[in-house]
């Protein structure tokens, strides 16, 4: 191979070297006027065009030289008074030379020099010239002399406005001759892979591609000839073009040609040809790629519409999409082995296409859908990863283009296209969907999109048959299922009925996602329904409805049931928080037995399931706090619940944890409102009992570890002593808080006392604040004198 | 000047999809001291946003917070205050001022900062001032019906705070300021 190309370079250097010979001596003849001098060294100089070694990138550069050469030699020609002879005759005289390739040239360069002359019709000699042009059959001396023609021709040709038209000139001579020269190119063109053996094929091909512009150089032309106006184009340009590129029946040229067309003639064209046009495609050979031809032609048509509204009606008045459509189909359908990934190519093109140039139909959009789905019925699942993100652009396309969900919801074929997912792919789908909704800040107000939504997602809300959950990556799922949740709070509707239809059904596909599921979307779906019950709340009687009204009652049987679901999981601390949160609204709404049952729950919970004791300081706050708040207890309900809380606060297993929740219940027997309990008696016996703690803990300590314990937690029980005193809790007296300052004091103060600086700062902050009440005078100064100290 | 964010209670997803827009669009990298927040975020997601807004984050723990680790409550000093943070539910009765006042004591602070209620409030006491930001997402609570979405930011200048709430209000992020001093005989802000 390599000795190949050094032979290339070797013939190519004497090739150029022939021609600078020749050259030197025609220059020699211009010069001294010698025509005849002139024609002789110029035919020899063609000469070495004659050669069939070169490659056409090789023959390209030799083909150059000789048309620098050429251009002297014309101007050469033009000055008749120079060499004396007249046009006609020079254009006679140069056929004379012995070899037809260097005829040729001469010839066209005379023609160029004799049109310029206008003593004969243009018409007349461009006509000559490319039939005689037909005596060169090799491809690629063919392909480079007609070229030259053309460029020679390029500035005279009879178009509308310029020197050259006339009586007997018109532009369709124009059109005619570049129509003629464009066949015989690219019937060379083609001819050029029958040439050669097999095993050079590739090498071939690529030598072909690059002569391509050659013959596409001619299509530029009849683009830019002024003339040629739309009649024009369709009754002849067109149809003589495209006659060739199927005929030919190469696919090189096919595509490279349509291609050419496209791009090459006005946007407004394609628009009124785009019948035939498209009627090119189905008979092109089935290994041109046509889907590439025709989503370029639709990326035109859709920047053509996006530059100007007043476009628009056109391409309603054309049918451009019904055209197009069918266009495709009829691709499909004719290319039977044409890939997946193909054929949605082409529809995603067709959608970009529709949205941009009918972004009202949606009618239209879900017609492409549903075309792409009666594609891929016939695929069961998709295995191509390439034809998986065609999917995934096709059914992204429309999100962004309305930026609102709900549009696309709308789109009847939309879920089924999903469907064909992979599992895999079908959950990223359904992550973009949510994220489009969360990034547009859209809110799903009807029962029936949410329902739709949730088909989309159903990926996302539970485990397809077969698919194992354990396999994916647990932060994936996690992200996942935090997307639901917060996608939960976007199922909105101002109307309590409508809202509770669209709780009922998140709730219906929530509760079927499993255990692994359930902690993720419960809490959401637990608080979009108590929201509902809070806006209930104010509504007094029934609401007129054929079904059963929302009613908060209604919506805490619902919530029952759905905290239930987290005992599957199980989810014990997170049940109790709901249950209490629901014991509130509960309270809210006036409904007693409700409230009572969800405490009952929290507290069956707390008892059976909530074994850590961390877990357990916690929960009983939860608990103490949230009963603290409860005013629709009647008393013997009130006292249950106080005295199981009580016991349990007494029973942590820490004694600190022990000796604090059974301060913070003190809080149960006293409450600030108006119509609130406040019974000092019962606050004052808890925390005499916490002290009682307290001082457990300090000898446990003495005994433990030979020092002494938390003195903090007096000071904690003093700074409650002082709460209630300030309140007015009549059972709590000064002397009693003076007691307990000098109790901490000498606890503060024995020999097995650790110095701790937490409880030191603690108290001096303390007895500050009784001094600051001391000194606010009034009432409260009053009342704060009683403490000594 | 030393400016803290103060933020909390954005129960996100369990309450809430995320932060609204407009407050999104306010908080913005590099400009933010500290932050501190009050808990119940309640994923990671929010915990490495709010890192990536400023590096010094300290949070106390809610009761709905993922990660367990978070303290219940925490001290820390910026400047001439000293400040204590702490989620709420743990101090009984919920969102009571008297009871607030007892844990301010007892962690020896200048300000205290915490949420649970979901409600903005600025209580200066005897012994200092508390602070509630607030919910930053307007989350459901049981305390009241309508939560404004809210935020506090702090402008620590030597004894001098000023709190910047943000509150926003039908759609539009409405300001106040209120304005505290800590004398330097007394250990306690007037």
């Amino acid at each position: 191979m390599l000795n190949g190309i050094d032979d290339e370079e070797k013939w190519l250097a004497e090739g150029i070297a022939g021609i600078q010979h020749n050259a030197f001596y025609m220059h020699q003849a211009l010069d001294s006027n010698n025509l005849r001098e002139a024609l002789k060294y110029s035919a020899q100089m063609l000469s070495e065009l004659r050669t069939s070694k070169l490659s056409p990138h090789k023959y390209y550069e030799l083909y150059m030289r000789a048309f620098d050469e050429l251009r002297k030699l014309e101007m050469f020609f033009k000055e008749d008074s120079k060499h004396g002879v007249s046009v006609i005759d020079l254009y006679e005289l140069v056929q004379h030379a012995g070899n037809i390739l260097p005829r040729l040239y001469l010839l066209c360069t005379v023609g160029s020099v004799y049109i310029k002359s206008k003593e004969a019709p243009a018409k007349e000699v461009l006509k000559d010239l490319v039939e005689m042009c037909r005596g060169v059959q090799h491809p690629i001396r063919g392909l480079f002399l007609r070229s030259y023609l053309a460029q020679i021709s390029r500035d005279k040709l009879p178009d509308i406005g310029s020197e050259y038209e006339g009586d007997a000139d018109t532009v369709m001579d124009a059109v005619e001759f570049v129509l003629q020269n464009f066949t015989e190119m690219n019937k060379l063109w083609v001819q050029m892979q029958h040439q050669g053996p097999g095993r050079f094929r590739e090498k071939q091909e690529k030598e072909r591609s690059e002569l391509r512009d050659l013959v596409g150089k001619n299509l530029h032309v009849l683009s830019q000839i002024e003339g040629v106006d739309l009649g024009i184009y369709k009754e002849t340009v067109l149809t003589r073009v495209l006659e060739q590129v199927v005929n030919c029946k190469d696919d090189l040229a096919q595509y490279y040609l349509m291609d050419c067309i496209i791009q090459v003639f006005p946007d407004e064209y394609h628009l009124q040809t785009l019948e035939t046009l498209l009627g090119a495609c189905p008979q092109l050979q089935p290994t041109v790629d046509v889907k590439t031809v025709l989503s370029r032609l639709m990326d035109r048509l859709s920047n053509y519409a996006a530059s100007s509204e007043d476009v628009l009606p056109e391409f309603l008045q054309v049918e451009a999409f019904t055209k197009l459509s069918n266009a495709i189909g009829k691709v499909i359908e004719a290319q039977v082995d044409m890939p997946a990934v193909g054929a949605i190519t082409l529809y995603v093109s067709l959608l970009t296409f529709t949205l941009c140039v009918h972004p009202d139909r949606l009618d239209y959009v879900d017609q492409v859908l549903g075309a792409c789905v009666k594609k891929l019925y016939n695929i069961p699942k998709l295995e191509d990863s390439r034809a998986m993100k065609q999917v995934v652009a096709l059914l992204s396309a429309p999100l962004e283009k309305y930026n609102d969900i709900v549009t696309a919801l709308t789109l009847s074929n939309y879920p089924r296209v999903m469907d064909h997912l992979d599992n895999g792919t079908n959950k990223v789908m359904a992550m973009v969907i949510i994220q489009s909704i969360m990034k547009n800040n859209t809110f799903i107000s009807t029962a029936h999109k949410v329902e739709v939504l949730f088909e989309l997602i159903k990926g996302l809300i539970k485990d397809k048959d077969g698919a194992d959950v354990d396999e994916l990556d647990e932060e994936d799922f996690k992200d996942e299922q935090n997307s639901v949740a917060r996608l939960i709070h976007m199922l909105y509707n101002d109307e309590p009925e409508e809202m509770l239809k669209i709780i009922c059904i998140v709730r219906k596909h929530t509760m079927a996602g499993g255990p692994k599921r359930l902690p993720f979307t419960v809490p959401s779906l637990v608080f979009s329904a108590l929201r509902l019950v809070w806006r209930l709340q104010g509504q007094e009687g029934d609401i007129v409805g054929e079904e059963v009204p929302a009613t908060p009652k209604k919506i805490f049987q619902l919530l029952t049931q759905i905290i239930e679901a987290l005992s599957a999981v199980p989810s014990p601390e997170l049940a109790l928080r709901l249950y209490l949160q629901c014991a509130e609204a509960a309270n809210g709404c006036d409904l007693e037995l409700v409230a009572y049952e969800f405490f009952t729950q929290a507290f069956v919970l707390y008892e059976e399931e909530i074994a850590d004791s961390k877990a357990q300081v916690t929960a009983i706050h939860l608990i103490i706090g949230t009963l603290q708040r409860m005013n629709v207890f009647g008393v013997e309900n009130r006292d249950t619940m106080t005295h199981k809380t009580t016991g349990y606060s007494a029973r942590l297993l820490k004694k600190p944890d022990q000796c604090r929740a059974v301060y913070a219940c003190s809080h149960l027997f006293w409450v600030d409102d108006q119509d609130g309990i406040k019974d000092g008696e019962r606050v004052l016996l808890c925390l005499k009992r916490a002290l009682r703690i307290a001082n457990a803990a300090q000898q446990m300590a003495n005994v433990a570890r030979g020092s002494s314990g938390p003195v903090i937690l007096f000071v904690e029980i003093l700074n409650k002593y002082l709460y209630f005193f300030e309140k007015g809790n009549q059972q709590i007296t000064g002397a009693a808080i003076q007691d307990l300052i000098e109790l901490i004091n000498t606890e503060m103060q024995s020999d097995s006392a650790t110095p701790d600086t937490a409880s030191d700062a603690f108290l001096a902050s303390t007895l500050r604040y009784i001094q600051f009440q001391k000194q606010k005078g009034g009432v409260m100064g009053e009342k704060f004198e009683a403490i000594k100290f | 000047m030393v400016l803290v964010l103060a933020i909390g209670d954005l129960h996100i997803p369990h309450r809430a999809p995320d932060l609204p827009p407009k407050f999104k669009s306010m908080l913005v990298p590099g400009k933010i001291q500290h932050i501190i927040c009050t808990g119940n975020l309640c994923i990671k997601e929010v915990h490495d946003y709010f890192k990536s807004l400023c590096p010094d984050l300290h949070i106390t723990r809610g009761e709905y917070d993922e990660d367990y680790r978070y303290p219940e409550n925490k001290t820390l000093t910026i400047g001439q205050f000293k400040l204590g943070i702490c989620h709420g539910h743990q101090v009984i009765p919920w969102g009571d001022l008297d009871s607030l006042a007892m844990l301010q004591r007892q962690l020896d602070v200048d300000i205290l900062v915490t949420g649970h209620t979901h409600q903005f409030k600025a209580y200066k006491h005897e012994g200092g001032v508390v602070i509630n930001p607030g919910s930053a997402t307007g989350a459901y609570s049981s305390f009241t019906y309508d939560v404004n979405p809210s935020f506090v930011l702090m402008d620590i200048d030597g004894l001098r705070v000023v709190v910047y709430v943000y509150e926003l209000i039908d759609g539009e992020v409405k300001v106040d300021k209120i304005d505290f001093k800590k004398t330097p005989t007394t250990r306690s802000a007037h």
